[in-house]
């Protein structure tokens, strides 16, 4: 400021008073000079000097108390101590295991690796679905397509951590049942080429392909394509929707991110855009809605961007952006704590775990030596798995000690069961 | 034609008391929504300000904040309103984390001998308008309600006015030692409302 303009409404006399008065009183209070007859005095004082001009008011009724909707509301009692214990968190700096990853497609826009809510973890190499239960440890072979279908481009969970879409480079969308191994349905004609992602909202699964198409499929029915939204000129490679299922957020080879609502989506035409961002200078494929606070998207720009920008979705405003000095591959969001952490191509390779909103950098984590493509979260939110260009998958202990886990009931895990209650 | 704009220019007391008690339902929601104190799929989305605006459909808080603008217009009408404060308090321990403080000026010449004011709606929308965008930006740097809040609504009165049946005298329940962020101003050269908002320092960027 170049000039001292004072603006009286502009400070908080409030505070200032208080600080004259009440805060001391506390002060006076536990010293034992403090005698009837200067108490006497600085009341009289007060109310000379202001107390009487202002009445403060407030409602008899109070609001309602709001509905708790905070996966970890549940520890109220023990938020104190947990707390200062957050601080002091140890973060494993080496991944505390490693497995092989043969003929894992090195392809910056396809989607790979999803952990779903049953607690088995699916990764696609080259023609072939695997399945790893994180419960046992256990490996098991879903599927593997024929050469000229693949290889396969995405997998994705449905919420009820048993079937499971894969997505093809011949365009096709297959639907599993993993419990069974039994193929339920495959969805033909919805795009031209190859099918990169993919996301659920309870029973739609909403596709996006290379042909810049995004698709809601509704698995239950046979004409499954039941709304498509067209703003995307290059390949779709990110797809989410937010927690609530309100909003769907897009990112493409075109540097675009889209941000669709749910509620302005028709059945007869193309679905128009809530907001356009513009503001990447590169493919945009990594994407992470907030755990915490219900409209913050965070998007991720590939190498000729490499900074994480954070969006308010509803008024389509950007918040922030940093630059990372590296492609951005893959966003998560803490589910435990006001975290993010994002995975990253030439030349570290590595994991970066960044404090939320003061984007510091609190740790990085290195050991992958290609670029970090695909990272997903175990349903507790405490592991990350993170599969690489070279081949390897890595569980990293990044967010939290595996006691918080315990803690929080799985139901909360699952991203629409909120919305399940209240319908 | 030209007459009419220039009618449309004039403010009264009355429509000023409206505009800004409107204005305090609006931000009141847009504050509980961006702040997450309701679930988001409580709140529909509205036109307003030429921005979108989302509004409570959980009838408890529709009906508090009806009633509290109601008040409030009531009190700026007749010059007694001297601000308006939204506390949001941890539901757990009543610790207030952040307050939204709207101090209002009044132009006592207009209460005293009803005369009117002259500004345009669109320009008073406009100074509205920068607010409510602050508003829903301010999730940028405000630190994070990660635990259940609660929230209140005080008035600040001249000492003159008659305490509704329905209200209480309440403490100012400050902060101690806050940031504090100073959004824009509207003015409808009749009620000057500044925005402040203070919050509790966030324990983790300190160290």
């Amino acid at each position: 400021m170049d000039s001292f303009i004072p603006n009286r409404s502009a400070m908080d006399f409030d505070y200032a008073h208080y600080m004259l008065t009440e805060g001391r009183k506390t002060k006076e209070d536990q010293t034992p000079c403090s005698s009837p007859a200067k108490e006497a005095y600085r009341k009289l004082l007060a109310e000379t000097l202001n107390m009487n001009r202002t009445r403060i008011l407030a409602f008899k009724n109070k609001p309602p108390t709001p509905v708790e909707h905070f996966p970890s509301g549940n520890s109220i009692a023990s938020a104190h101590p947990a707390k200062s214990a957050k601080l002091r968190r140890h973060i494993p700096q080496s991944s505390e295991r490693t497995l092989d990853a043969p003929d894992l497609v090195d392809d910056f826009y396809l989607n790979l690796l999803d952990w779903g809510s049953g607690n088995v973890l699916a990764i696609a190499l080259a023609n072939t679905v695997y399945l790893w239960d994180a419960s046992d440890s256990s490996t098991s072979e879903l599927v593997t397509v024929d050469d000229e279908n693949g290889p396969i481009t995405s997998v994705s969970w449905a919420p009820d951590g048993r079937h499971i879409a894969i997505g093809l480079n011949n365009s096709e969308v297959q639907l599993w049942d993993s419990t069974s191994n039994r193929q339920l349905r495959t969805m033909r004609g919805c795009h031209r080429s190859r099918v990169g992602s993919m996301a659920w909202n309870s029973h739609i699964l909403t596709t996006g392909g290379m042909d810049g198409q995004i698709v809601n499929n509704d698995v239950r029915i046979r004409s499954h394509v039941v709304e498509t939204y067209r703003g995307h000129q290059q390949e779709v490679c990110g797809l989410k929707w937010s927690a609530s299922g309100q909003q769907l957020a897009s990112g493409g080879n075109d540097n675009l991110v889209h941000i669709w609502d749910r509620s302005m989506a028709s059945s007869n035409s193309p679905t128009q855009w809530l907001h356009r961002l513009e503001d990447h200078t590169s493919a945009v494929k990594a994407l992470a809605w907030c755990s915490f606070q219900s409209n913050l998207l965070a998007t991720g720009g590939g190498g000729g961007d490499r900074t994480i920008k954070f969006w308010n979705t509803h008024t389509g405003a950007c918040l922030n952006s940093v630059d990372t000095g590296s492609q951005v591959c893959s966003l998560l969001w803490s589910k435990n704590e006001r975290e993010l952490l994002s995975s990253h191509g030439f030349t570290q390779n590595q994991l970066t775990l960044w404090k939320y909103p003061s984007m510091v950098k609190m740790t990085e984590l290195t050991g992958h030596t290609s670029r970090v493509l695909y990272m997903a979260q175990s349903p507790d939110g405490c592991t990350v798995a993170s599969a690489a260009g070279d081949e390897t998958l890595r569980f990293w202990n990044v967010f939290g000690a595996p006691e918080v886990a315990k803690a929080a009931p799985k139901a909360n895990n699952e991203p629409f069961s909120q919305l399940n209650r209240i319908r | 034609m030209a007459s009419r704009t220039v009618a449309k220019d004039i403010i009264t007391l009355r429509g000023s008391a409206a505009i800004v008690s409107e204005f305090f339902g609006y931000a009141a929601n847009s504050i509980l929504y961006n702040r997450g104190v309701y679930p988001e799929e409580s709140f529909a989305k509205v036109k307003k300000y030429g921005l979108p605006m989302l509004l409570t459909q959980d009838e408890g808080v529709k009906s508090f904040i009806t009633n509290l603008t109601a008040q409030l217009s009531e009190w700026l009408e007749s010059g007694k309103l001297q601000r308006v404060v939204m506390v949001i308090m941890s539901k757990a321990t009543n610790e207030v984390l952040e307050r939204w403080n709207f101090s209002i000026e009044t132009d006592s010449e207009v209460v005293e001998k009803s005369v009117s004011r002259e500004k345009s709606d669109r320009e008073i929308m406009r100074e509205i308008q920068a607010i409510m965008r602050q508003v829903a930006s301010s999730i940028t740097y405000l630190p994070c309600l990660d635990e259940p809040c609660v929230f209140d609504v005080l008035a600040y009165t001249d000492k003159d006015v008659a305490v509704p049946f329905t209200w209480i005298e309440s403490d100012p329940k400050l902060i101690a030692n806050p940031q504090m962020v100073k959004l824009h101003s509207f003015d409808t050269k009749i009620h000057k409302v500044d925005t402040l908002v203070s919050y509790k320092n966030d324990e983790w960027d300190e160290q």
